[in-house]
C-alpha cells in the first residue's frame, strides 16, 4: 500500500498534531521531563514538531535529589544537544526551606512530594500548559484521561468534569488562572514507545540496557542499593544483571532481573513479559486507587 | 523489522452490561496477551473483596474509583492491544441512551464499530441505536457480533434471522460495509479461532476480521486540504527565510510543484517543499503532520487552508449541521457559540433548530424543539467568519466541529456539517 503510514508513524503524526496544538493554543507551555524514555520521547517529537525551529517552551524537571547520576548527566546532555531552556524544580531546596516535610522510615520516597514542587513551579513560572509523558496503557486511572486535560486553579483532576474529545478538536480554552496538562503521548503503549525509539534511533539512559548493580529485595522488587534507602537487616545486597523499565526517583523505581542489552532484546522482553512497568513502581502499590488519588491533587 | 508493517485500527464497541461486552473485550484483551498478571491479580483481589466470585473481568474496563462505587461505567475508555499485524485503539462506552454523547466521542476516530447483539434477544431498541451513531459519525465498517450462540444451540437460523432482522431497517441507514458474525465471547467461539460448533459459518473469526479490514481507503485521498496550525518561523542563521506553514494533512495528496490556492485570500501559488524533520518529502497525505513551504511569501496564519485550486471546499458563513447536544444546559435557540472548526476558531449564532430526532425510531420531530443533553437535532449556523469546510460525509475532519460555551469553555455539543 502507497499511500499509507505504519501504526508507529501514524501515532507520530497524531502526537506532532497535538504537540503543536499546545504552541498555537497557549502562550506559556512547558515540558515536563522526568528523564525517563517517555520524557525522552516526548522531547524527540517535540523536536521534530517545531523542525527547523528550535523549541518554544523550556523542559522543566522536578528533581527529587534521589535521582540516579546517569539520568542527570543524560539529561544535561540533551538540552545541550536540542538547544532547549531547561527548569530544574528542587525538592532539596523545598525542604531544606521547611516548605516540605520528609518521610521517614523503610519506605521513605519523595515522589508525594514532587507535586508540591510541580505545582509550584507551573504557578512560578506562569505556565498554562504542561506537557507530560503519561500514557492510557499504564495504568486504569489513566485509561480515560484526555489529551487536554483541564485542572483548575488549585491544580487539581476532576475526573467527571473533563471536557469529551471529538475527532481532532482540542479545546484549551480556559479562564484565568487554570491550566492544562497535555499528554500528546496517551495513545502509545510501553511497546509502542519502544518500537519507535529503536525505528528511530533515538539515544536512552544506559539504565534502560542490562547492566550489572548492587541491588536488594523488598516485598519482591528489586531496588537499587542506595544511601537514599533505609535497608532492613535482613535485605542483603546482591550482584544482579539489570534494567530498568521506567526511571523515576532511585527510592521508588524497581529495578528487573534482565539480560536485554539492546533496544530489540528489550522490544522481545516487552512483547513477551506478563508485568505491567508500573508494576515496579512502589508508589502505585499504596492503594488499590493510589494513582487516581495523586492525579486528583495534581500529580503528574 | 515486522513491526514497522503493522498498522493501527481504531474501533469503538458500546454495549450494555448483559450483552458480554466486559467479557468480549476481556478476551480480545487476554488472548492477545494484553492482560498482565499484576492487573489480573488487582482485579482478582477487588472481585473477592466485594464478595463476588471468580474473576469480574468488567473491573479491567472501568477505571475510576467514582464508577466502581456506583458500579457503571460514565465516560470512555481507551484500551490497547495489538497482533503481529495490527495495533488496535479500543474505544469503549457505556450503550444506555443517556451515553449517546459518549458513544458519539468514541465514535469520532473509529475505523470501525463492533456492535453486540445477544443472539436470545435480538435486534432491540440499542442495536437500532448503536447502528444509527455509527451511520451518523459515518465510521467506515460495521461489525455486528451475534453473541451468546452457545446459548441458542448455535442455531443457524437464529443467525440469519437477526442478520435480515438488521439489513430490513439498517438500508435505511448510511452504512456501506457491514459484516456480520455469529460468536460466543464466554466460550471464544469465532472470536480468535474458528467454532467447532458452527461449521454453517463460513466468514471470518472476529479476530481474523479486525486484523483483515481493509482501511487504507478510510482517509479522504482526494481533496487537497491543509488547515494550517501555525507558521514556523526560526528565525536563525541557518534558516533565515525559512517561512513553512505547519499542520497536519486533513485530506488529498499534496505533492511538490502543486499549484495551490490560499484560503480565504485567494492567492494562487506553487509548493516548493513539503518538510519534516525526517527530510523532504515528494508528496504528503493523511494523516501526515508537515511543513509547506510556498513559492512566495503571504500573510497565510492559523485556521487559514491551502487547498487545490480546482478542487475547494466550500467557503461560507451558513452551515447546516446534525448536532449531537453534551450539556445538561439545553442548546439555546438563537444561542451564540464558539465553534471550533479544524484549527479555526469562530462565534456562531443558531439560526434556526430544524427538528430533533428521534435516535429509536429516526422520526424527524419539528415541534419539540427543546434540545437535551443526548439530543440529536438539525441546526442551522450563522458565523462571524467563513468557514471553509467539506461535507462530513466527504471528510471527517473539515466537516466536524464543536460547539463551545462562551462563558464556561466547556465543549458542549459536537457537530457534522451536511
Amino acid at each position: 500500500m502507497r499511500y499509507h503510514l505504519n501504526h508507529l508513524k501514524e501515532l507520530e503524526s497524531e502526537s506532532i498534531f497535538v504537540i503543536r496544538e499546545v504552541a498555537a493554543q497557549f502562550e506559556n507551555p512547558v515540558l515536563m521531563f522526568s528523564g525517563g524514555k517517555d520524557s525522552i520521547l516526548m522531547t524527540y517529537l517535540a523536536v521534530k514538531a517545531f523542525y527547523p525551529a528550535k523549541l518554544p517552551f523550556p523542559l522543566l524537571h522536578i528533581d527529587t535529589g534521589h535521582n540516579f547520576p546517569e539520568t542527570i548527566k543524560f539529561r544535561d546532555d540533551l538540552i545541550k544537544k536540542i538547544g532547549a531552556r531547561l527548569i530544574v524544580g528542587s525538592v532539596q531546596a523545598a525542604i531544606d526551606k521547611g516548605m516540605l516535610r520528609e518521610e521517614k522510615g523503610f519506605n521513605a520516597s519523595r515522589n508525594g512530594l514532587q507535586t508540591a514542587v510541580l505545582l509550584d513551579e507551573l504557578e512560578k513560572g506562569k505556565f498554562d500548559a504542561a506537557l507530560g509523558g503519561a500514557r492510557r496503557d499504564e495504568e486504569k486511572a489513566r485509561a480515560k484521561e484526555r489529551f487536554f486535560s483541564h485542572r483548575d486553579e488549585f491544580g487539581q483532576w476532576d475526573p467527571k468534569n473533563q471536557r469529551p474529545e471529538l475527532w481532532n478538536l482540542f479545546n484549551g480554552k480556559k479562564q484565568y488562572g487554570e491550566h492544562f496538562r497535555v499528554f500528546p503521548i496517551s495513545n502509545w503503549t510501553e511497546l509502542d514507545v519502544w518500537q519507535y525509539l529503536a525505528m528511530e534511533n533515538v539515544e536512552l539512559p544506559n539504565l534502560y540496557f542490562a547492566h550489572t548493580r548492587k541491588v536488594f529485595n523488598r516485598d519482591g522488587i528489586y531496588l537499587a542499593d542506595t544511601d537514599y534507602i533505609m535497608k532492613r537487616p535482613h535485605e542483603d545486597v546482591l550482584d544482579l544483571k539489570v534494567r530498568c523499565r521506567t526511571i523515576g526517583d532511585m527510592t521508588c523505581t524497581g529495578v528487573w532481573p534482565s539480560e536485554a542489552e539492546t533496544i530489540e532484546d528489550i522490544i522481545d522482553e516487552v512483547a513477551s513479559t506478563r508485568i505491567t512497568e508500573r508494576g515496579g513502581r512502589a508508589d502505585d502499590k499504596r492503594s488499590e486507587t493510589a494513582m487516581e488519588d495523586r492525579k486528583k491533587k495534581g500529580y503528574f | 523489522m515486522e513491526y514497522q508493517n503493522m498498522e493501527l485500527l481504531r474501533f469503538t464497541t458500546a454495549g450494555s452490561v448483559d450483552d458480554g461486552k466486559s467479557t468480549l473485550i476481556g478476551r480480545l484483551l487476554y488472548d492477545s496477551k494484553s492482560i498482565f498478571e499484576d492487573q489480573l491479580e488487582q482485579v482478582k483481589a477487588t472481585t473477592e473483596k466485594r464478595g463476588e466470585e471468580g474473576v469480574n473481568l468488567a473491573l479491567l474496563t472501568d477505571g475510576l474509583k467514582a464508577e466502581r462505587e456506583q458500579g457503571i461505567t460514565i465516560d470512555v475508555a481507551y484500551r490497547y492491544f495489538s497482533t503481529p499485524k495490527r495495533k488496535f485503539i479500543i474505544a469503549d462506552t457505556p450503550g444506555h441512551i443517556q451515553y449517546t454523547r459518549n458513544m458519539v466521542t468514541g465514535a469520532s476516530t473509529a475505523n470501525a464499530a463492533l456492535i453486540l447483539i445477544d443472539a436470545r434477544n435480538g435486534i432491540v431498541e440499542q442495536t437500532r441505536r448503536h447502528a444509527f451513531i455509527a451511520s451518523l459519525l459515518q465510521i467506515p465498517h460495521l461489525i455486528i457480533c451475534i453473541n451468546k450462540m452457545d446459548l441458542v444451540d448455535y442455531n443457524e437460523e437464529v443467525y440469519e434471522r437477526i442478520k435480515e432482522e438488521f439489513s430490513a431497517f439498517s438500508f435505511k441507514l448510511d452504512v456501506n460495509d457491514v459484516q456480520f458474525i455469529p460468536i460466543s465471547a464466554l466460550l471464544g467461539d469465532n472470536v480468535v479461532d474458528k467454532s467447532q460448533n458452527m461449521d454453517w459459518y463460513e466468514g471470518p473469526t472476529l479476530l481474523y476480521y479486525l486484523e483483515n479490514v481493509h482501511i487504507g481507503s478510510d482517509h479522504n485521498f482526494i481533496d487537497c486540504r491543509l488547515p494550517i496550525q501555525f507558521v514556523t518561523r526560526p528565525n536563525t542563521d541557518d534558516f533565515h527565510d525559512y517561512r513553512g506553514y505547519s499542520g497536519r494533512i486533513a485530506g488529498g495528496i499534496f505533492k511538490k510543484g502543486d499549484k495551490v490556492i490560499l484560503l480565504p485570500s485567494g492567492f494562487t501559488t506553487t509548493i516548493t517543499k513539503i518538510d519534516t524533520y525526517d527530510g523532504e518529502l515528494e508528496e504528503a497525505y493523511p494523516p501526515m503532520s508537515v511543513t509547506m513551504l510556498l513559492e512566495e511569501d503571504f500573510d497565510l496564519s492559523r485556521g487559514d487552508m491551502i487547498a487545490r485550486v480546482n478542487n475547494q471546499p466550500t467557503v461560507s458563513q451558513d452551515l447546516e449541521v446534525m448536532v449531537c447536544w453534551f450539556h445538561e444546559n439545553p442548546l439555546r435557540p438563537s444561542g451564540k457559540y464558539t465553534i471550533l472548526h479544524t484549527t479555526k476558531e469562530v462565534r456562531s449564532v443558531v439560526k434556526e433548530i430544524r427538528y430533533k430526532l428521534n435516535i429509536n425510531t429516526l422520526h424527524r420531530d419539528q415541534e419539540d424543539k427543546e434540545i437535551n443533553m443526548n439530543d440529536i437535532a438539525r441546526v442551522v449556523l450563522r458565523t462571524t467568519q467563513p468557514l471553509f469546510y467539506d461535507g462530513y460525509r466527504k471528510n471527517r475532519i473539515t466537516g466536524s466541529i464543536i460547539f463551545v460555551d462562551e462563558h464556561t469553555n466547556e465543549t458542549v455539543g459536537a457537530g457534522m456539517i451536511i
